[in-house]
């Protein structure tokens, strides 16, 4: 019953901001407000999933905004490309699509097989791969900004835009992936798999775990939800530039621990990482449509609240231990 | 053509400057010029490198005597760093510098300016009075004037606008003073200014908010073009496009195409041409192969964009 009680402290703290918000201001439980807050969420939630299994194994991924917007670029690229011969229908949106999770799965794969077969450190892989990914986008996109073809971007407006009544297709997919990633983590065998080597590489090696691809599948894993996040940002504003996804990284990483996962791996918990991305943009959303503090002060609130969650959750674990 | 006509005033200048005497000697020699300026970040920072090195592939075939280094930096640090670079091995005769932030930048280009080099800052200036030589930038107050008498002379009195500022740096700063300044005495409200940081997707989250907490909003300065384009999207978002304009600025290409093509949702725009890097690094060139003087200050005004003369500033090949 104790123990119950501290893993729920991310739910209290996200139940507590909703109160504050809808005290503050009545426009916050608008229903526009509430598929505004989730749907832009979903982007930062999707990857953040996928973060929780590469932390859990004991890895780190800091190259996934800049691989978002990378993605971004090469499909809004491929899109234009292929518009005169195939035409402004479905087909070359869904060919957008395509290269989006096929690029997301080849860059994962990519920071994973530097991990893992040449074995350097996940921290010094993916710094590098994220300044890779950086510098491509800002090439291909010449310093401005890559802008998919008007008529299209009408066309794929719906997919970020659209959805079922008020619950749009960003929710959907969001909470999708949050229910497939739970299952995955806690009744999986790779879920199992991935905890087991978090806790204890040398244990999990001796146990007949082929540590190495489940390593490297963490990173495909990820670069695939990469992938699907950027299939629904690109429709958002049809655009891709050098600023895109920046810091996306450190929000998904601070969701992650916010949650609950142990940033040394072993524990992983899904459902409390879409708690952490709903607290941060929720922190976002409060500060916008509160006149609270001075704009210049956002950041410190954040980090404030991120840095005092973190505190909490170690301070009731010391105490379990005790 | 054009080519070999400069080619030809360099040669005459030349010959001209023989009964100068020490002046023909300069010209023939070969002259570096070095150009720093903050890498590709956002828009604005994009358009700013393409024409620097739009202007510097122009004047190196117009000027066969001039060398160009041009370097880009992502922080003060690797700024400094290249400045430091130019002087050790490329031993450069004249520096245009856009400083990432006036502090750091200041010791290491009054370092440049003691060793005897010709100095031009541009846009941000350092942080010591008279230590360039020449000074080109645009106007941030009348940037944020501009605009602001636009709102005063177009919305009626009781009406309500929302801003969205920059990154928070001084020129954010000017530019909000002064449109503020503008409204003074206007009965018109700024409902409230949250920082986008000149990016398409903050301005968009901010735009949302701003939506869900104002039901009236006549206009909105989003002061950036590409702020502008996230602000539009939040707007078409929650139907509400008939409702209000949108002042963006800068002159990004396709905004300003939607200005020629008379969108009501655009009615004009201010501009801060990316371009005045060009200004700069002629300018400098200039002071090197010709006797026009070139020091002083140069400040590019900012103008408004209407329908009527949005064409003359439509760049189609830019990147912004």
């Amino acid at each position: 019953m104790k123990l119950d009680l501290h893993t729920l402290g991310p739910l209290v703290a996200l139940v507590a901001l909703i109160i504050l918000g809808a005290l503050l201001n009545p426009a916050f439980l608008a229903p526009a407000n509430i598929t505004n807050v989730l749907a832009r969420s979903a982007f930062i939630g999707m990857i953040a999933v996928g973060m929780t299994f590469v932390i859990t194994a004991g890895g780190l991924d800091l190259s996934v905004g800049s691989m978002a917007a990378f993605l971004a670029g090469i499909a809004i690229i491929a899109m234009n490309f292929a518009l005169p011969s195939v035409g402004e229908n479905w087909g070359t949106i869904l060919l957008g699509m395509i290269v989006c999770i096929l690029g997301g799965i080849a860059a994962g794969y990519l920071n994973g097989a530097l991990i893992t077969k040449a074995r350097i450190e996940p921290f010094i892989v993916t710094l590098g791969t994220m300044g890779i990914f950086r510098s491509l986008i800002t090439w291909m996109a010449d310093g401005g900004t890559l802008s998919l073809d008007y008529g299209l971007r009408t066309l794929a407006r719906p997919v970020y835009y659209g959805g079922i009544g008020w619950i749009t297709w960003p929710i959907i997919a969001f909470a999708l992936t949050a229910i497939a990633g739970e299952w995955i983590m806690r009744h999986s065998r790779f879920g199992r798999h991935v905890e087991a080597i978090g806790s204890n590489d040398r244990v999990a090696r001796y146990s007949a775990i082929d540590v190495n691809r489940v390593k490297l599948m963490t990173y495909v894993l990820l670069g695939l939800l990469v992938g699907l996040a950027t299939v629904l940002y690109v429709p958002r504003l049809g655009s891709a530039s050098g600023s895109t996804g920046t810091l996306w990284e450190l929000e998904a990483i601070a969701a992650v621990i916010i949650g609950g996962t142990a940033l040394k791996g072993g524990t992983g918990r899904v459902w409390g990482t879409v708690v952490g991305v709903l607290i941060l943009s929720l922190i976002d959303n409060i500060l916008n449509l509160a006149d609270l503090v001075s704009p210049y002060l956002n950041g410190a609130i954040q980090g404030v609240i991120i840095v005092l969650a973190v505190v909490l959750q170690r301070e009731k674990r010391t105490a379990d231990e005790r | 053509m054009n080519r070999r006509t400069l080619m030809k005033a360099t040669a005459l200048a030349a010959v001209l400057g023989m009964g100068a005497g020490a002046a023909f000697a300069q010209d023939t020699e070969k002259k570096v010029i070095g150009v720093s300026i903050p890498s590709a970040t956002h828009g604005f920072m994009g358009g700013l490198n393409w024409h620097a090195q739009d202007s510097i592939e122009r004047l190196s075939a117009a000027y066969p005597n001039l060398e160009f280094v041009l370097s880009t930096a992502g922080d003060s640090a690797k700024q400094v760093a290249d400045i430091e670079d130019m002087m050790a091995t490329r031993n450069i005769d004249g520096l245009v510098v856009l400083p990432f932030e006036s502090e750091p930048l200041t010791a290491p280009v009054a370092a440049v300016k003691e060793a005897g080099k010709f100095v031009t800052v541009v846009d941000r200036g350092l942080s010591q009075e008279g230590i360039e030589d020449l000074y080109v930038a645009g106007d941030n107050t009348a940037f944020g004037r501009v605009a602001g008498e636009y709102f005063r002379d177009n919305l009626e009195a009781g009406s309500k606008v929302v801003v969205l500022r920059g990154i928070p740096t001084t020129l954010d700063n000017e530019r909000v003073e002064a449109f503020q300044a503008a409204l003074e005495g206007s009965e018109i409200e700024i409902l409230d200014m949250q920082h986008g940081n000149w990016n398409r997707d903050d301005a968009f989250t901010v735009m949302q908010d701003f939506l869900s907490k104002y039901p009236e909003i006549d206009a909105v300065w989003a002061a950036d073009d590409d702020m502008a384009v996230g602000v539009m999207e939040a707007i078409a978002a929650a139907n509400r496009s008939e409702e209000m304009w949108v002042i963006g600025g800068a002159g990004m290409k396709e905004i300003v195409k939607r200005i020629m093509d008379g969108d009501p949702q655009l009615p004009v725009n201010v501009t801060y041409p990316p371009a005045l890097i060009s200004s700069a690094i002629e300018m400098t060139a200039l002071r090197f192969v010709s006797n026009a003087p070139m020091t002083g200050r140069f400040i590019i005004g900012s103008q408004l964009i209407t329908p009527e003369n949005a064409e003359q500033f439509y760049y189609p090949d830019s990147p912004f």
